[in-house]
């Protein structure tokens, strides 16, 4: 085989979404196995690893964003019936829900305001950029809601929407030992305080990690965090005195 | 058939949810207000159909995987990220963690004081 022969298969396979599907299922397949080879450890959860592995493997072939997303989309795509699939392990654990909603709502409305408190207040005494502080004001929600909230209160979509994966994994990754810390292991507990810092990262890690009882409460926390964020935190900015 | 049965009421509840929430003009995504509307017909049906639960449990079980495409699209913000890495990287870390922290300190307060329910 010649070497332009090559160049003409790696051009077709290129703009091809199998590629990068494929690319996207194995290299995850891969962060998983590391994963377990290296104990289970939190601080490199398999969905960041795969993700940085995934990036690095992307610069290395010089193939673009959009490119591999043409792909990866069909993957993307799950996300939204996943999410109303969420209803089910609520359902299931509907008693619970119902006999715990008022400490469920005073916990979520604490996490919310630690979380934009903190963030705006140590961006700024760190002497971030304005733009930069207000898009990292709505990190702790699901990116499609956080980029909408950061249009809304001045600043930037895109850099939310990658602001709020990164707060994903962080959370993840910190999870494990704060619980320990405070000695925490009701999985109810759990579930709810990873789904409302780290979002859809926190929902995912807790069906995996602690089981469908965390999993339905980190979901729970996940919409609740949503709703309520998006109502108070251009309230919040304003108290601040920052954004429009 | 029951994957394509237990599909099509996920898309159903998400389509719904998309409709709700462009005709209302609500900063809240479709399939947030689509979980929404399943819970509320799950609560009606009064059970789960066979069908649902096993396309549904399938999906939440590779929940993880979902996130690869959208998290890749870091890529795409290493220079806006770049100008501020410290400030962000810092805030991030300490914050979560004390999100994390107030959050899990709080319910679990609360669940005390009212005798431990959910334990």
């Amino acid at each position: 085989m010649s070497l332009a022969t090559l160049d003409q298969l790696w051009v077709y396979l290129s703009g091809n979404p199998l590629l990068s599907l494929l690319m996207t299922l194995l290299m995850f397949s891969l962060a998983v196995r590391i994963n377990t080879a290296l104990g289970g450890t939190p601080l490199l959860h398999p969905v960041t690893l795969a993700i940085v592995m995934l990036i690095g493997l992307l610069l290395l072939v010089d193939m673009d964003y959009a490119t591999y997303f043409e792909g990866a989309q069909f993957i993307h795509f799950l996300l939204g019936p996943a999410t109303v699939a969420l209803a089910i392990p609520l359902y299931d654990h509907r008693e619970r829900v119902r006999r715990l909603l008022v400490p469920l709502l005073l916990a979520c409305l604490l996490g919310i305001v630690t979380a934009v408190a903190s963030t705006l207040g140590i961006a700024l005494a760190l002497g971030a950029r304005l733009e930069t502080v207000l898009s990292l004001a709505p990190r702790s929600v699901t990116s499609p809601i956080a980029m909408g909230i950061a249009e809304q209160i001045g600043g930037i979509p895109s850099l939310a929407a990658g602001l709020v994966l990164l707060t994903g994994s962080i959370g993840c990754a910190l999870s494990p030992w704060i619980f320990r810390l405070l000695r925490i292991q009701d999985p109810v507990v759990q579930g709810f305080a990873l789904g409302l810092s780290a979002h859809g990262f926190g929902t995912a890690q807790a069906f995996a990690r602690i089981g469908a009882v965390a999993g339905a409460f980190s979901g729970l926390a996940m919409g609740l965090t949503g709703l309520l964020t998006a109502f108070l935190l251009p309230l919040i900015t304003r108290l601040f005195g920052l954004g429009n | 058939m029951p994957l394509i049965m237990g599909m099509s009421v996920l898309l159903a509840c998400q389509f719904l949810g998309e409709l709700v929430a462009r005709g209302l003009t609500l900063p809240i995504p479709g399939p947030v207000i689509g979980m929404v509307i399943l819970l509320i017909g799950l609560m009606v049906n009064g059970k789960v159909p066979r069908s649902l639960r096993m396309t549904g449990e399938g999906l939440l079980r590779y929940l993880t995987l979902l996130f690869v495409p959208a998290g890749v699209g870091l890529m795409v913000h290493f220079t806006l990220i770049g100008r501020d890495l410290w400030p962000i990287l810092i805030t991030l870390v300490v914050s979560t963690g004390l999100t994390l922290a107030a959050t899990a300190w709080g319910l679990d307060r609360l669940n005390r004081r009212r005798g431990g329910e959910s334990r």
